[in-house]
């Protein structure tokens, strides 16, 4: 348990906690960014440089964005008179709780036969650029036409309506 | 604790606070975030397993761990394109109020 490993994950938790709790929708964008920004430092300090950048990249610079966009174009900003918690909080939280529970129940059962340390892997960017194009090159391919499947997808349900005649 | 038990217990307390958010926030954006922080947590333990685990050269995890992030991208497109769409429809982005099927 280094000291860097236990800022990071405090950052991590943290933005994550104020992005589920916060009243303001704004505020809990923002708080979803330094999560984000959290664990593609956890990445890094993992020696997964490349997909810490990514996260970065695909994370911080697009899906906080969007979420941001949305948010302004659906009058998310204003806190709603009764609670931002829906009417069966306290059963979503008893479900959260227990998986964690479990989750964590596993976790810490299993710590003796998981592995202790490892050697730092030496893995370029160009190790990942040639397993990306040799050994799985057909998930690429069916990732770029989901991407694409999903961008035509995403604006042809957010198009506007064409206006009804009044 | 070892290192690799750390992140998988960071990794699980992320996705619990993100499942706590989908199902007890009322906006169908913060519903969204919930579930963003529960792929990230996923991410996390693909990456540190990948890390920790007895062949890393073979980059099982990593490769793993930068689809899921590109599915995740696409998801959130969608999804918050069907919010957008949802919201010019019922002129809310409230879940407690969204009880009908029918438009």
């Amino acid at each position: 348990m280094s000291f860097v490993f236990c800022v990071l994950a405090a950052l991590t938790v943290v933005g994550g906690m104020a992005a589920v709790l916060l009243k303001n929708t704004v505020h809990c964008a923002l708080a979803l960014t330094v999560a984000f920004a959290g664990l593609a430092f956890l990445f890094l300090d993992l020696d997964a440089q490349f997909a810490g950048f990514a996260q970065i990249l695909v994370y911080i610079g697009a899906v906080a964005i969007l979420v941001v966009f949305a948010i302004l174009l659906t009058k998310g900003s204003e806190t709603p008179k009764d609670g931002v918690f829906s009417s069966t909080w306290l059963a979503g939280l008893a479900i959260a709780a227990a998986v964690f529970a479990v989750l964590g129940w596993a976790v810490l059962g299993s710590s003796n036969v998981l592995p202790h340390e490892a050697a730092v892997p030496d893995v370029t960017v160009k190790d990942i650029g040639i397993a990306l194009m040799s050994r799985y090159v057909l998930p690429l391919e069916i990732v770029a036409i989901l991407l694409t499947a999903a961008t035509i997808g995403a604006v042809i349900v957010a198009m506007h309506e064409k206006e009804e005649p009044k | 604790m070892t290192p690799l038990t750390g992140f998988l217990m960071v990794a699980a307390l992320v996705f619990a606070i993100g499942l706590a958010g989908a199902l007890t926030r009322r906006n169908a954006i913060l519903v969204l975030i919930g579930i963003e922080l529960m792929l990230n947590a996923a991410n996390l333990n693909l990456i540190a397993f990948w890390r920790y685990g007895p062949h890393p050269e073979a980059l099982t995890g990593m490769m793993f761990a930068i689809f899921s992030i590109a599915v995740a991208a696409a998801e959130a497109a969608v999804g918050l394109g069907l919010v957008i769409q949802i919201y010019r429809h019922a002129h809310t982005t409230d879940l407690d109020q969204m009880n009908r099927m029918k438009g």
